[in-house]
């Protein structure tokens, strides 16, 4: 092997795009890509506290930024993000504590968290623009 | 189940990256305890929204809620620098740009959750 090509154009292993999309598989990259976003999205948060502690002018703003039409778009997929990927948390925990590896429970617990997720997002909104 | 360990494997018991389950336990520890705080962050910022300048202060002056806000800071950041540090290793496997990524997460992260805390310490103290 001393000689061997190591920059030679073998095959290698399939990767996402060869496999058919399947529900535990989609909530499995959901989960890691909501994740990714709500870490970038404490940069709104950080944001919303400094200026607050700033001052009442500066709060003003991060109210307006906020209250703008771009600003509830983010923060109502930052909601969805934040719901998601914390079902799909309570779903690891049913994991950890060594349940729900049936393929019918995975695929029934998978279907569940989007459905939830997408839900509770919008009742949350909805409370939200009821007590507004 | 039979334990496969090297008896020198089972004394030092941290693994080839040495620091064996910590990782997966702050990761799971963070998560629980965020269950509870995000569930209040959430109600807190809707109970909050299009509040005026001084009703905002007022309720970060409540010891109870800086003290969970805070909490939210510091548990998320931590949970958040543990979960992109695994996506920074599953995806870069350059040893150069991989540490370069893997500092500035802990930049980053500490960035976060300290500017945050600064903030609500000035608001909940009176600044």
């Amino acid at each position: 092997m001393a000689n061997a090509d190591l920059k030679a154009n073998r095959p290698l292993s399939p990767h996402l795009q060869i496999y058919k999309p399947i529900v535990t598989m989609v909530m499995s990259i959901l989960h890691r890509i909501t994740g990714a976003a709500l870490y970038f999205g404490t940069i709104l948060m950080a944001f919303w506290l400094i200026c607050a502690a700033a001052g009442p002018e500066s709060y003003q703003f991060a109210m307006d930024v906020f209250g703008s039409f771009l600003g509830r778009l983010v923060l109502f997929g930052f909601t969805w993000a934040l719901v998601h990927h914390m079902i799909g948390g309570l779903r690891h925990f049913i994991w950890d504590m060594g349940h729900g590896f049936e393929l019918s429970a995975a695929n029934w617990m998978a279907r569940a968290t989007i459905i939830a997720s997408v839900a509770l997002t919008v009742i949350l909104w909805i409370i939200g623009f009821i007590v507004a | 189940m039979i334990d496969m360990r090297t008896p020198l494997g089972k004394v030092r018991g941290l693994g080839s990256a040495k620091d064996g389950t910590s990782h997966f336990w702050r990761q799971r520890l963070t998560a629980v305890a965020n269950v509870f705080l995000i569930s209040f962050f959430v109600i807190l910022v809707i109970a909050l929204q299009g509040a005026d300048y001084a009703s905002f202060i007022k309720a970060l002056q409540n010891p109870i809620i800086s003290t969970l806000l805070l909490l939210v800071i510091l548990v998320g950041c931590l949970h958040m620098k543990l979960g992109m540090q695994v996506i920074i290793e599953d995806y870069f496997h350059s040893e150069g740009l991989k540490l370069l990524l893997l500092m500035g997460n802990i930049f980053f992260a500490s960035f976060i959750a300290l500017a945050s805390v600064v903030a609500v310490l000035k608001i909940s103290f009176g600044g």
